[in-house]
């Protein structure tokens, strides 16, 4: 079976990247395709720069080293105006929604319309409200993000990172710190949304099964590497220690349940320090 | 000793990197307050939350600064029998230092702790970055608007001290201790230069409001996006504020009054 995604139609192309924080490597020397009109996962566990990758595809951040390419465009090589323009094609769901807190559900989903679009307000109603019925909360319109509870938040983030119907979605976390029904409800509206706007998304988490139930394609991620790729079924079966340790989520492995330290007993018996 | 310059540099080093931050989003600030103007919705929500909001701690603060001026005026002047100057002395102190200054002070801890505690939630929630994502640049969403609505709104504020001050020791002395009231007045409006007086504290509230404006933003944007990091912000903000309005203050004096 061949597995390996062509360049030709990849939306999204990862190469050699290496990047760092301080001392600390994130990546070292990665590549990625993300293929048109699917769902890629990035998986591995908390700590290991999911967001920063997702940050480095929107430009938020530089790579040290490597490119990536979106949509034939070098996302770091673009001038300023360039890059803004290749955002507005980029949605991006915040793992914490991020939605401006001064204004209403409904004005946060007609941000970006009012920002980048001259249309008439009549026509953003009808847009915002279309959005809204896409995630199921055309009701909730008139609410403030406190009044919004976690799911509700990220599903109105949704609606507005597609109101400018945009070419890619990048989910960060979308599952963390969410019900059984909210992640349902996300596991369907990420599935559903993909499939009917022929969107292509990169979802970044942790959840194994929610993920592995949607996505086409997994990285697993750790300490900077790619450890392991392929369906969700190959990566089931896959035959990596750490693969296996991340699925099943067993406590010790190859990744540590001890935080690096000396010797327990030495560390004991070492007297006379406060630490 | 090694350590101590080794600290010294290491200090060094962070505020100047820490200046140039400022310096530059000073700039971006400013080229951003181009965009602001055709989209005049966004200026005058600003000057609501910056400016009208602050409208009753000015007035009052404003009114008691006056007040105590006319008490204090107006034992000092009766001893020499000038109690009939007691207007200039008000409204001289007003406009020239206590307007400008004390106002600029409360607008630094009504406006500016709260501008810097907002942009530093704002970043500490994804917002901005969300923004960014969007394709908005939050700097010109964001931030010029607020600093065009203080640096516009803290000389109005500083004129409204001054003006309430000016009837608060107009209340006190000629109310309460008996100053004649046509004396307070005339005297004001004879002895009062417009451009010496008046113009000068209008610059001066002027530099104060773009000052307290920068940095408050700054240290917002720039804040540790934690709990701890927006609470030192703030903090920050208060106490940069007040030194540099005080300093600017006796600069500014220095400049301004020099040689009469």
């Amino acid at each position: 079976m061949d597995n390996s995604v062509t360049p030709q139609n990849s939306l999204v192309s990862v190469q050699n990247l290496s990047f760092s924080r301080g001392n600390k490597k994130i990546f070292d020397d990665i590549s990625l395709e993300f293929e048109r009109g699917k769902i890629t996962a990035i998986m591995g566990p908390s700590g290991t720069g999911k967001t920063t990758l997702l940050k480095l595809i929107g430009g938020q951040l530089f790579p040290k080293q490597g490119s990536i390419t979106v949509d034939g465009n070098n996302v770091h090589r673009l001038r300023r105006t360039e890059l803004y323009n290749l955002r507005k094609r980029m949605g991006m769901l915040f793992q914490s929604g991020a939605l401006l807190t001064d204004m209403s559900v409904f004005d946060n989903v007609a941000f970006p319309l009012r920002e980048h679009t001259h249309l008439p307000e009549s026509m953003i109603r009808t847009l915002v409200l279309m959005k809204l019925q896409a995630v199921g909360l055309r009701g909730a319109r008139k609410l403030m993000p406190n009044e919004l509870s976690g799911g509700m938040a990220r599903r109105i983030a949704l609606a507005r990172a597609i109101a400018l119907d945009p070419m890619m979605i990048m989910y960060d976390e979308p599952f963390t710190g969410q019900d059984p029904i909210s992640k349902g409800a996300l596991v369907h509206l990420i599935k559903s949304l993909n499939a009917i706007l022929g969107l292509t998304s990169i979802i970044v988490s942790h959840d194994v099964h929610e993920t592995a139930a949607i996505a086409d394609y997994i990285y697993v991620i750790s300490e900077g590497k790619i450890v392991g790729q392929g369906t969700p079924k190959e990566i089931e079966h896959s035959e990596s220690d750490w693969v296996q340790q991340f699925m099943t989520g067993a406590a010790d492995g190859p990744a540590h349940f001890h935080y690096p330290a000396k010797d327990y007993v030495d560390d004991l018996l070492s007297t006379g320090k406060r630490y | 000793m090694t350590e101590f310059l080794q600290l010294l540099g290491r200090n060094t080093r962070t505020s100047f990197t820490k200046l140039g931050r400022s310096t530059f989003f000073l700039l971006q600030t400013l080229s951003g307050i181009l965009s602001v103007l055709p989209r005049p919705r966004l200026l005058f929500n600003q000057m609501y939350s910056v400016g009208v909001l602050s409208f009753l701690i000015i007035t009052i603060s404003g009114l008691f600064v006056g007040m105590v001026l006319g008490l204090q005026g107006y034992y000092i002047l009766s001893d020499f029998g000038a109690e009939e100057t007691l207007g200039v002395m008000v409204a001289a102190s007003l406009v020239r230092e206590l307007g400008p200054v004390v106002s600029a002070l409360l607008f630094a801890g009504r406006a500016g702790s709260a501008l810097t505690a907002e942009i530093g939630l704002m970043k500490a929630t994804e917002q901005l970055s969300g923004m960014e994502m969007m394709a908005v640049d939050p700097i010109k969403r964001i931030i010029s608007p607020r600093f065009l609505a203080g640096f516009l709104s803290m000389p109005l504020l500083a004129a409204l001290f001054s003006a309430v001050g000016i009837i608060g020791g107009q209340i006190v002395g000629s109310g309460l201790l008996g100053v004649d009231e046509g004396a307070y007045w005339s005297q004001m409006q004879s002895n009062i230069d417009f451009k010496d007086d008046i113009i000068n504290g209008v610059i001066k509230s002027i530099v104060f409001g773009f000052v307290t404006s920068w940095i408050a933003l700054f240290e917002g944007y720039d804040a540790i996006p934690t709990s701890e990091g927006v609470s030192r912000a703030t903090t920050r903000t208060v106490v940069n504020s007040a030194f540099s309005i005080l300093g600017l203050d006796f600069i500014l004096t220095a400049l301004m009054f020099g040689d009469n």
